[in-house]
Parts: structure tokens; C-alpha cells; sequence
């Protein structure tokens, strides 16, 4: 890998050399590392492009790295990727996209997750996304995740996306079978005249099943972002979504929650905010001796932690 | 060390009349805690407001240490040493308390000394220092926090504005300790607006403002008798209301 990918890959999945445990690098659509272990078992796709990630029943404190690295201009790539998750786990799965466009020709990546959640395991699931590169072609990435989790199942979703991706639709829809939990936390910031568009469905099937999805994004400049989540209680189960937005300059953020009950003992909420930074949190900074640029700074760092 | 000279803050209402909030306020601050007291509406919160530049006075002339302030904003006197703890803290989201010790402190402060300023407070640190400044916090604990912030920045001046509002009365008696504290240890001067008797009793010096002017200036002997024996304040200014 060359000092570009490497960068990437430190930004998208916070290494600085290849990882620990199991991994798959892929960079500019081939496969640029792997490690399997006993426990986890990665096998490219003969159909498509994608791999399966296969993780034993019982496997406990493992992680698997899987990022995705583009720095070769106009590159555009659809990848399909499995992940299998036995009975009994508690495993970390770090994936991320990382886009350097230093040309004219737009750079894309979109991926197509699909998580199969075996009964009473346990998954933290992370995403980074990030763009760099000072060419005119645009940096796009398209995520799709697709969840079940079966009875007594666990998942932690965290997605951030944080600088220069120009154009993102992120696309999640989860089933949820009886005691099952899914937690989604995205975080967000766009600016100049990027677009950022997310669409949860979180479908609660099971009996016990709960769902917590929260957003906290930033839009500057001329940015616009979209966020649709949709929580539908078929059983006794709780959800709650929550989008809290801070919007500056000329930006446009739009938040629709959409809940459905359609059982008696499904307890649904919803909470959306958006509003631009309160002028007595910048003053208060202001009166600790920063700038009205170094109060805006904390205030975005702190509200995206 | 602070001078106020023929400070006069207006406003507008609907109809364009104008309101003095202050008028030709004449006010020198020397002595190294001086409280300002007077019924509510008469211009105190403002005036605290236009000396640390949050709010511009309509005229008048502001000096700190014998340098013109009246034009800086709020930044560039919070870095010549004024600090100001507000009537109603503010929450952010995601901000800690331990990072607002720390820009307070303007350094990178070790843990174990943030949680020092938290206990001067009264807070068990341990319990505080990694929490958010939001709304998980009571408006008591934020107040506390917010006296933290002060005693960290340890700046030529402190202004206090009703630091005492919203605490309960146990938090009320430690409240007290922590200024008499100060006032030992502090190296500048406390400006501190507050209608409680205990507040005004360790004042060196009382400034009485009503109807946007400054009505009495003296030493607590002076102006406390007068104050707690004029009909109907009474009760309020001893705390029984």
C-alpha cells in the first residue's frame, strides 16, 4: 500500500499497519490483504464481488477489520459482504471507506452489508467514512445494511462520517426476532455542497425487541441532509429514535421520523431537533477567553463525540 | 482596577420609545470583594453584562486597570482577566464538564486538578468530571460548575451574577464557604450581585443599584442596617422569602 492508502486507512479504520486478528483490505477493487483465524473465516464471493465473513458459534473478544480504500480516480465499485454470525458470540466488526479523488472523475463506493445475527450474540459494528483529495470528481459512497437478529441477539451500529464524502444515501433496515436489541448512533457532519441522506427501518418482530436510533449531525455551508427513520412494533417492544441536528451558514437538514404501533404493548417515541448553535453557548466560551471560531469549534467537537 | 464611567445602557420597545436600563453609572471597583444589590429590574444583571462586553453600552467609558475596554469584545477582556460566572448556565451537548475545567484553566490541566476545582465546590469530583453539561445536570449543579469554572480561569476579576439563585439551602451554607474562600485566597477582585444578607456580610464594599443608578455605595455597616430595616425588603434580603 502507498502513503495515500495508508493515510485512508488510518482515518477509516484508525490503523497504522495491518491489523491484529482477521481482516480483509481491499484497495481499488482488489484485495490488498486477508488473515483468517480459527474462528473467523473469510471467503471472497464467486458470484459477486463481496466476501463472506464467517464467525463460529461461541467466539468470544474477536474483531475483524474490513476496509475499503479507493485513491485510484473515476474507480466505481458495487460490493456485496456477508457476515454470519453464529449462537453465543460477542465480536467487533470495524469497517470503513476511505476515498482519495485527487482527479476529475467521480470516485464511488457502494456496499451492501447484510448481517445475520445468530441467538444471544453480541456484534459492535463500526463504519468510518472519509474523503480526501483535491480533484473535482466527487467522492460517493452508498451504504446498504441489512440486520436480522435472532432471539436474545445484540447489535451496535456506529456509523460517522465526518469529512469529505460529497454524496452519501446510507440505507439500513433491520428485523428484530424475540429479546432481540439493535442501538444505532450515527454522526454526521457535511459542509460545502455535499449531501448526506440516511434511511433507517427497524422492524420489531419479536416479543422483548427494542431499538434505540440516534443521530447527531452538523450541516455548514451549503450542505443539505436528509434523515428518515421508521420504527414499525409488530410485538411487545419499545423504540426510540432521536435526530438532533445543528445546522449553520446556508444548510438544509431534514428529519423525519415515522413510528407505527401495531401492537397493543409496543411503546414507540420519537424526538427530533434541529437548530443552529445557541448564541449563549458561543458567548460562555467566549467569556473562558476563546474565539467566536474556537467556541464553535468545541461546541461542534463536543455535540459529534 | 475597574471604572465605569457615565454608563448608560437604552432600549427600544415596539414603539421606538426609548428606556434607560442605566443611566450615567459612575462606579469604581478597588476594594477585593464588592457586592451590587437592589430590587430586581433595576439594571444589575446589565450592568455585569456590559462589563465582561456581552452587552455595548449606549455611552459611558469602561477601564480596567486604566486601559479603555469599552470597545473590546468579550474574548479579548475575558484574556485581560475579566471573568463572569452567568445567572443562568448554559448546557452543551456532548461538552463535559471536565473540558469546560480545562478551556476555563486554559491549559491542558490534568485530571486530578480538574477535579480539584470541583471539589472547592462541593462537588465529588469523581461523580462529575466525565459527565456532560446538559440536562442531566440540576440547575444547582450547574451553578456549582459554573463557580468551578471561575475559581480555575483565576482571573484579575471575578463577577458573580446571583450565584446563589437556584441552589438549595444546604448547598446555600457551602455556597458561602466557598466565597469567604475565595475572598482569602483569591489574587483580584470579586463583583458579586446577590440579594442574600450572608453574600452582602462578607462584602468589603455595597453598591445599591435601583431604577438603572447606582443609589448608595458603602461599607456593609452603612448600607446593610438601612437595607434590612426598610419596609418590605426585609424578609427578601435575609433570605426568609
Amino acid at each position: 500500500m502507498d502513503a495515500i492508502q495508508m493515510n485512508l486507512l488510518e482515518q477509516v479504520a484508525g490503523l497504522h499497519e495491518v491489523p491484529e486478528g482477521a481482516y480483509n483490505i481491499r484497495a481499488n477493487g482488489q484485495a490488498a490483504g486477508r488473515n483468517t483465524t480459527a474462528n473467523i473465516d473469510i471467503v471472497t464471493k464467486e458470484d459477486k464481488p463481496g466476501i463472506d465473513i464467517i464467525i463460529k458459534s461461541g467466539t468470544k473478544n474477536e474483531s475483524v477489520h474490513i476496509p475499503v480504500l479507493l485513491s485510484q480516480s473515476g474507480l466505481k465499485e458495487m460490493v456485496y459482504n456477508d457476515f454470519i454470525i453464529g449462537e453465543d458470540c460477542d465480536v467487533t466488526i470495524i469497517a470503513g471507506c476511505g476515498i482519495h479523488n485527487s482527479g476529475d472523475s467521480d470516485s464511488e463506493h457502494d456496499g451492501i452489508h447484510s448481517f445475520f445475527i445468530g441467538k444471544n450474540s453480541k456484534v459492535k459494528y463500526v463504519e468510518k467514512h472519509y474523503g480526501s483529495g483535491d480533484g473535482k470528481g466527487n467522492r460517493v459512497m452508498n451504504p446498504t445494511t441489512i440486520v436480522e437478529i435472532e432471539d436474545g441477539g445484540y447489535m451496535e451500529m456506529d456509523t460517522v462520517q465526518i469529512k469529505g464524502v460529497d454524496s452519501t444515501k446510507r440505507v439500513t433496515k433491520a428485523t428484530l426476532k424475540n429479546d432481540a436489541t439493535l442501538v444505532i448512533k450515527e454522526k454526521i457532519m457535511t459542509h460545502g455542497t455535499q449531501t448526506a441522506e440516511t434511511d433507517f427501518e427497524v422492524n420489531l418482530d419479536g416479543e422483548n425487541s427494542g431499538t434505540q436510533v440516534i443521530s447527531r449531525s452538523v450541516a455548514k455551508e451549503n450542505s443539505r441532509q436528509l434523515f428518515l427513520s421508521k420504527i414499525n412494533g409488530n410485538n411487545k417492544c419499545n423504540g426510540h429514535t432521536e435526530c438532533d441536528a445543528i445546522i449553520m451558514d446556508q444548510a438544509s437538514v431534514s428529519a423525519i421520523p415515522e413510528i407505527t404501533a401495531n401492537h397493543i404493548d409496543a411503546s414507540l417515541i420519537h424526538e427530533a431537533a434541529i437548530g443552529k448553535i445557541a448564541g449563549e453557548q458561543i458567548i460562555k466560551l467566549m467569556t473562558l477567553g476563546l474565539t467566536e471560531e474556537e467556541a464553535e469549534a468545541q461546541i461542534i467537537n463536543g455535540f459529534l463525540k | 482596577m475597574l471604572e465605569l464611567q457615565n454608563i448608560s445602557y437604552d432600549v427600544s420597545d415596539e414603539k421606538d420609545t426609548k428606556k434607560g436600563i442605566l443611566k450615567n453609572v459612575n462606579l469604581k471597583i478597588e476594594d477585593r470583594f464588592v457586592a451590587i444589590t437592589g430590587p430586581n429590574g433595576g439594571g444589575k444583571s446589565t450592568l455585569a453584562k456590559i462589563i465582561a462586553g456581552i452587552k455595548q453600552p449606549t455611552s459611558g467609558k469602561i477601564l480596567f486597570d486604566g486601559v479603555d475596554i469599552t470597545n473590546m469584545g468579550i474574548t479579548e477582556r475575558a484574556n485581560l482577566g475579566i471573568s463572569f460566572a452567568f445567572q443562568q448556565p448554559v448546557r452543551f451537548k456532548g461538552v463535559t464538564v471536565k473540558d469546560l475545567i480545562r478551556l476555563a484553566a486554559g491549559e491542558n490541566i490534568s485530571t486530578a486538578k480538574a477535579c480539584e476545582y470541583l471539589s472547592e465546590v462541593g462537588l465529588c469530583a469523581r461523580d462529575y468530571i466525565e459527565r456532560e453539561v446538559n440536562g442531566s445536570l440540576s440547575g444547582g449543579e450547574l451553578k456549582r460548575i459554573e463557580i468551578a469554572m471561575i475559581i480555575a480561569r483565576g482571573t484579575k476579576l471575578s463577577i458573580f451574577d446571583e450565584p446563589e439563585a437556584g441552589i438549595d439551602l444546604w448547598s446555600f451554607n457551602n455556597l458561602i464557604r466557598v466565597f469567604e474562600k475565595m475572598y482569602q485566597e483569591i489574587n483580584g477582585s470579586i463583583l458579586i450581585i446577590s440579594h442574600q444578607e450572608r453574600i452582602l456580610n462578607i462584602a468589603d464594599k455595597i453598591v445599591v443599584i435601583a431604577n438603572g443608578e447606582v443609589a448608595q455605595v458603602g461599607t456593609k455597616d452603612e448600607i446593610l442596617p438601612e437595607l434590612l430595616s426598610s419596609s418590605g425588603s426585609c424578609k427578601f434580603y435575609k433570605g426568609e422569602c
